[in-house]
């Protein structure tokens, strides 16, 4: 006996059938039939044509019955108006009813039907609801009043039940109040600036109570309330904080969710310093970590707001599905710190090598993010994504290249050590982001790489215009190539961006090389980190947009913009060649625009004195950011004042650790008029030598006076490899300009004194033999490695392989190991050196294990 | 707030639509079949699309999907934790939630759809209210109703729907007066290869099954309270009472229902109970490669170790596997490359051990991804945290009720990286 037997007539005359059932004079049959008839209508069947029949079973005093009526009532009651009026009397009827749940049950049926005529009868039974003796009824009429506005919001007002609703904020009973918030709640989202909601001090005191009281649901209701109202001080604020607190240990988690909502909202009032705030935000983290092993569904709608030291659990397990995967690598970089960067990389390179190959990608890219978030970690970042590149996974590769192009934009000149190695994998570049970033690369560094001619030359099939900053940099030998480029970019190129962009190139390089350089080699905007711009109030946001990506896309196309909007403006080039003689100031960066059309169409302008020097110079005072043209004007050739003697550092004691002194030795000045305002900069270093406070001098130079001055150093400062290794270029500004010099830092102030490794007696030396080995060199070291044993070097001695390693125990013994490997001879020879000579034994058996494992 | 809810079995047929307000066309759930089409995998649907004019938000949950329409702004966890709560309660009246017991019972599962949400608004989902007002169906019941003409919907308003405890109904009476706890630990970690743990958690949860007459105000204590710094109770649980004196004081539900669930995070705390030794090899050049595991006790405080199961995700390229346990039985789907070893119970004296070829598509390059290995195991009576209850005492009632608690830890997502 169950219900899928309504399911089951499917014969032709079955609307027949069930008119004639529904007439039926037994009650059973009745309800048997209007049951069949519910079961029709579920499945989405037309049975508007039994409405006459069924509403005649509507006068029962089978609640069952009654019930079922009511549901079908609802759904077909718009189709058929003037029927359903038949049904009104009954309706007024049962709001009368002794019975409570016969009473709400008809306030609630009648709110669901949605007819106008109908509507006009609900009014009286309603307000006599409204003020009910049951709180049930009063809080199904609640509802009804919200029902009541989404059909006819004019009569709702008219009628004054938007104040009764109010009134039934202050009801006795918690669930009529929290169902009596839910109902303003969503009136007055139709109207947004009406303040129908008044929370003040009272009634925020009435709801909090309530909130103690009353079910889950109207908990959620009251808390998103809460959300909304401003508290006139911290003392208020932080009383509800205390109220609100006890909900996040609640099972339910949108109860937990919306609390935390609240909290975070009000967290912003207190005071930052306060032991309660603090206590708050230690309270607020574990909840949210708690909700994420729930449900997937659940995880995915978490945010961190909280969750600095919670890192962890965002690692990401293999079985989750594809979006928690996602989101929880878009939360580890949020979080990622300088503090926990370590940990993340080394989960995000093991993600790297996962099998989803959507994932993977997302992987490489989150990697890149942490380089351009965390500026420590941009090294290691970078090795890891070398290793990446060294695996020859093609997807990996390629999304690895695109990252190392970000990298290269945020940080120039500091990891081009690695660029052979990204040419070796020209060949497998297939997509057209990885070719373009390549091309990117190639072009930006195009003196360090010898061939990178035959490189672009073949990337012309699949065309870029990048090449073109390829011919700055070497302008005798590739003019060739790039003039087939562009008359590729201007002749046959469909896209007018890229038409445009051409000729502008093309115009810019055949009149004024020197200013086309300074265009197109222009400092590309940085990228910046936009993660931590996304506001705490995505809460609620029902998903994640992730913005950073795109960023430097949408950069490039700025620049583009820029240079298009520019060759409208122009007026086909007949001023450029008279204004090009003169000498143009062009500030280093950002105005682009401005300057260009200066150049095009401006009136030409005369600033003699300044050279590019001073463009340089501006660069490496704001940023240090080694653009290449700064190396070229080091020397300053027309300066008012020079500096005798260069600074060479003297020699320096070797002060406590990273701190040391560096004399810049006498400042004698020359000039014909007093110096101030002095300050002094480091270009980045190889040891990253950077000043730890700025050049204190205080009192005017006066002309031919010298003072001293000692500088302390550190080595705390941004690292970047000089030619030769210990170069420093330093800037010295004061108020007449700035000047360039470089010294050789004498490279023993950099020792440090824990540079001593104990000596070892010879007669400490075991040797041992590993029989019956089959494995070479380099499977060795790596299984080795797994287990912590590190090769130092490898070296290869009359065919022989020798691996030189060493390995250190918790107590602090170093141990170092020569294995000796022998081409078909699977017995290796094991030397073992240490203190102490009896672990030398223990060590051999590891050895011994491992490689046989 | 919530305007409909479709269900939609696993071949897309939608079987079921009620709608709260006006009606919403069954083409919005158009945009829910494309999604589907794009997740490979019906777990991977996303469970908030946005469609021109409404949000669609579904669960997937025992081969169906809850798919509920909204049409403005809400917090996506609060449809999403009450689409589950509409899942338990069909699974709580049906023993099942499937599509023929939902077919089956559309009556009951109408008006309690009706029950639970007015006006998109949550109304009552506690199991104790809503089985006051519409009787879950039984066989015997169904047999009396159709004879006698009486209906399986309540006519009196529940006595608990309004009052300050409003998930225990009045009158509960039982002969036989018993409560039960369950501690249900789950170790959730990721190890990495050389055995170390990366990250590990113990998510627990105490299940209860009271079954005692009257008015039972219970007070539970704990051993060691200060394990749990993390916890969500059941609402029934006064929350002064734990924050003053760490002791459980509530008046319970009546049947099955979860008292607390907590998290125990800090590493040293969570023991792993296994450990595992795994080695792949390829050879260069050749379409085999060799394959080992072994597995082991660890920080089992000398309780057995049962019901292992490993399961491996192969690389793509592998074709087959030849593998002879030293213990259990094994498995390999070729379609979806998993391999599945049943371990069954640890013996320390002899460590089980899974041993043999992989055979990959000839030609094929060495696979470069790692697999992953997933654990499954069980330990009975013991909660690994170390958690114990103390004591439970009864207020309220006279009678002396027979108490039991129970401990297990099991794997929760445990997970060994190659």
């Amino acid at each position: 006996m169950t219900d899928s037997k309504y399911f089951t007539t499917n014969k032709k005359g079955e609307i027949f059938e069930l008119k004639a059932e529904l007439n039926n004079e037994k009650k059973e049959k009745r309800k048997e039939a209007v049951k069949k008839v519910i079961a029709a209508m579920t499945v989405g069947k037309d049975v508007s044509s039994l409405f006459p029949d069924v509403v005649n079973c509507m006068q029962t005093d089978n609640l069952e019955l009654k019930k079922l009526v009511y549901l079908y009532l609802m759904n077909y009651a718009k189709s058929q108006p003037d029927m359903a009026i038949m049904a009104v009397n009954s309706f007024v009827k049962d709001c009368e009813d002794p019975n409570p749940l016969i009473r709400a049950l008809a306030v609630r049926t009648m709110g669901c039907i949605r007819v106008d005529k109908i509507t006009e009868y609900l009014c009286e039974p309603l307000r006599k609801c409204l003020k009910d003796e049951d709180p049930y009824v009063r809080k199904t009429a609640a509802v009804c009043v919200a029902k009541l506005h989404d059909i006819n919001a004019q009569m709702v007002e008219d009628q004054g039940f938007l104040d009764s609703l109010r009134d039934l904020i202050a009801d006795s009973n918690p669930m009529v109040v929290a169902n009596a918030v839910a109902a303003l709640s969503e009136i007055s989202e139709s109207h947004p600036n009406s303040n129908l909601l008044d929370l003040n001090p009272q009634n925020i005191n009435k709801l909090l109570t309530a909130l103690n009281e009353c079910t889950e649901w109207g908990q959620i209701f009251i808390l998103d309330c809460l959300s909304n109202y401003n508290p006139k001080d911290d003392r208020e604020a932080q009383s509800i904080c205390e109220r609100v607190t006890p909900r996040l240990s609640h099972a339910n988690s949108a109860v937990v969710l919306s609390a935390v909502k609240v909290l975070m909202k009000f967290l912003e009032l207190l005071p930052k310093d306060s032991d309660y705030y603090n206590m708050l935000l230690k309270k607020l983290a574990p909840p949210l970590v708690t909700l994420l092993s729930g449900e997937p569904e659940v995880q995915y709608v978490k945010r961190p707001e909280i969750l600095k030291q919670e890192i962890k659990v965002f690692f990401v397990k293999y079985n989750d599905p594809i979006y928690v995967k996602l989101e929880k690598l878009d939360i580890m970089i949020r979080l990622a710190s300088q503090a926990n960067i370590a940990q993340v990389l080394a989960e995000l390179k093991e993600y790297a090598t996962e099998v989803d190959v959507d994932f993977v990608r997302k992987a490489v890219r989150a990697i890149g993010r942490c380089a351009i978030k965390v500026e420590q970690s941009a090294e290691r970042c970078v090795s890891t994504l070398l290793d990446l590149i060294q695996t020859k996974v093609n997807y990996v590769v390629q999304e690895a290249i695109v990252v190392i192009r970000d990298i290269f934009r945020k940080y120039p000149n500091k990891y081009e050590s690695i660029i052979a190695t990204l040419c070796e994998n020209l060949d497998s570049l297939d997509e057209p982001d990885a070719r373009a970033a390549m091309i990117w690369i190639v072009g930006e560094y195009a003196e360090r790489i010898d061939n990178a001619d035959e490189l672009l030359e073949s990337f012309l099939e699949g065309f870029h215009d990048e090449s073109t900053q390829l011919f700055l940099k070497k302008p005798s030998e590739t003019q060739e190539l790039v003039q087939q480029v562009l008359s590729l970019a201007t002749q046959d190129s469909d896209n007018p961006d890229l038409r445009d962009r051409g000729y502008i190139y093309w115009r810019l390089l055949s009149t004024d090389p020197v200013t086309a350089k300074e265009v197109v080699l222009s400092e590309k905007p940085l990228i910046s980190e936009e993660t931590d711009l996304i506001e705490p109030t995505l809460l609620d946001e029902l998903s994640a947009t992730l913005v950073l990506w795109p960023l430097c896309i949408i950069a490039s196309q700025c620049f583009v913009k820029e240079v298009h909007g520019i060759h409208r403006d122009s007026p086909v080039g007949t001023t450029t060649a008279t204004n090009l003689e003169q000498p143009q100031v062009i500030p280093s960066q950002g105005d682009l625009l401005g300057d260009l059309l200066n150049l095009d169409l401006g009136p030409p302008v005369n600033v003699p004195q300044v050279s590019s020097m001073q463009m340089g110079a501006v660069d490496l005072l704001g940023g240090g950011l080694g653009y290449p043209a700064v190396g070229q004007s080091f020397i300053p050739s027309s300066v008012p004042a020079t500096f005798v003697p260069s600074p060479t550092p003297a020699v320096i004691s070797s002060g406590l650790n990273d701190l040391f002194e560096l004399s810049t030795g006498i400042v004698k000045a020359k000039a014909l008029q007093h110096m101030t305002d002095f300050a002094i900069q480091f270009n980045k270093n190889s040891f990253g030598v950077i000043p730890s406070t700025p050049l204190a001098i205080h009192t005017p130079l006066m002309p031919n006076q010298s003072i001293d001055v000692s500088l302390p150093l550190n080595t705390l400062g941004p690292v970047m490899k000089m030619e030769p290794l210990n170069n420093l270029q330093v800037a010295v500004k004061n108020n007449i300009d700035v000047f360039y010099f470089s010294c050789l830092i004498p490279l023993n102030v950099l020792f440090v004194e824990d540079g001593k490794m104990e000596h070892i007696p010879n007669e400490n030396e075991l040797q041992f033999q590993i029989k019956e080995c089959h494995l070479n060199a380099d499977t060795v070291s790596s299984k080795l490695q797994n287990n912590n044993v590190y090769t130092i070097a490898k070296r290869n001695v009359e065919g022989q392989d020798m691996l030189y390693q060493s390995l250190k125990l918790t107590n602090g013994i170093w141990i170092l190991a020569e294995l000796r490997m022998q081409p078909g001879n699977p017995n290796y020879t094991l030397s073992l050196k240490c203190r102490a000579p009896e672990v030398s034994q223990y060590i051999y058996q590891v050895y011994d294990s491992i490689l046989k494992n | 707030m919530i305007h409909s809810l479709f269900l939609i079995n696993c071949s897309g047929d939608i079987f079921l639509e009620k709608h709260w307000k006006s009606v919403v066309s069954q083409s919005v759930c158009d945009y829910f079949f494309e999604a589907q089409e794009k997740a490979a995998d019906v777990e991977n649907v996303p469970p908030v699309i946005s469609t021109p004019h409404h949000y669609l938000i579904s669960i997937y949950r025992d081969k169906l999907f809850f798919v509920s329409v909204i049409q403005t702004e809400v917090p996506p966890l609060f449809v999403i934790e009450f689409l589950h709560r509409v899942a338990d309660t069909f699974q709580d009246y049906f023993g099942e939630c499937s599509e023929a017991a939902i077919k089956d019972n559309v009556v009951i599962v109408y008006e309690l759809l009706e029950e639970m949400l007015d006006n998109g608004f949550p109304l009552a989902t506690e199991s104790n209210i809503l089985k006051e007002l519409i009787k879950p169906p039984t066989i015997l019941r169904s047999v009396v109703n159709s004879i006698t003409g009486s209906s399986n919907v309540g006519d009196t308003l529940p006595t608990g729907q309004l009052s300050n405890i409003p998930w225990r109904r009045a009158g509960v009476k039982y002969t036989n007066n018993e409560a039960y706890f369950d501690v249900v630990e789950e170790i959730d970690a990721i190890i990495d290869k050389s055995g170390s743990t990366v990250f590990a958690e113990i998510q627990g949860v105490i299940d209860a099954c009271i079954k005692l007459s009257g008015m039972p105000d219970l007070s539970l204590s704990f051993m060691n309270p200060r394990l749990l710094d993390d916890v969500s109770f059941h609402p029934c649980i006064r929350f002064k009472r734990w924050e003053s004196e760490r002791v459980l004081s509530f008046i319970p539900p009546d049947g099955n229902f979860r008292l607390i669930s907590y998290r125990v995070s800090s590493q040293n705390l969570v023991a792993i109970p296994v450990y595992v030794k795994h080695s792949i090899s390829f050879k260069e050049n050749s379409s085999c490669g060799r394959f080992d595991i072994t597995i082991g006790p660890k920080q089992n405080m000398g309780k057995t170790i049962e019901g292992i199961t490993v399961t491996v995700h192969m690389p793509k390229v592998v074709l087959n596997m030849n593998l002879t346990p030293t213990q259990g039985s094994y498995t390999f789907d070729p379609v979806t490359k998993v391999l599945t070893w049943d371990v069954g119970k640890i013996t320390p004296q002899k460590l089980p051990s899974l041993k043999g070829l992989v055979n990959l598509q000839s030609g094929a390059p060495k696979p470069e991804e790692n697999p992953s290995l997933n654990i499954q195991f069980k330990i009975q009576q013991l909660a690994i945290s170390g958690l114990k209850v103390n004591r439970l005492d009864m207020y309220g009632e006279k009678y002396k009720p027979f108490k039991g608690v129970k401990y297990v830890t099991k794997a929760g997502k445990f997970q060994v990286y190659y």
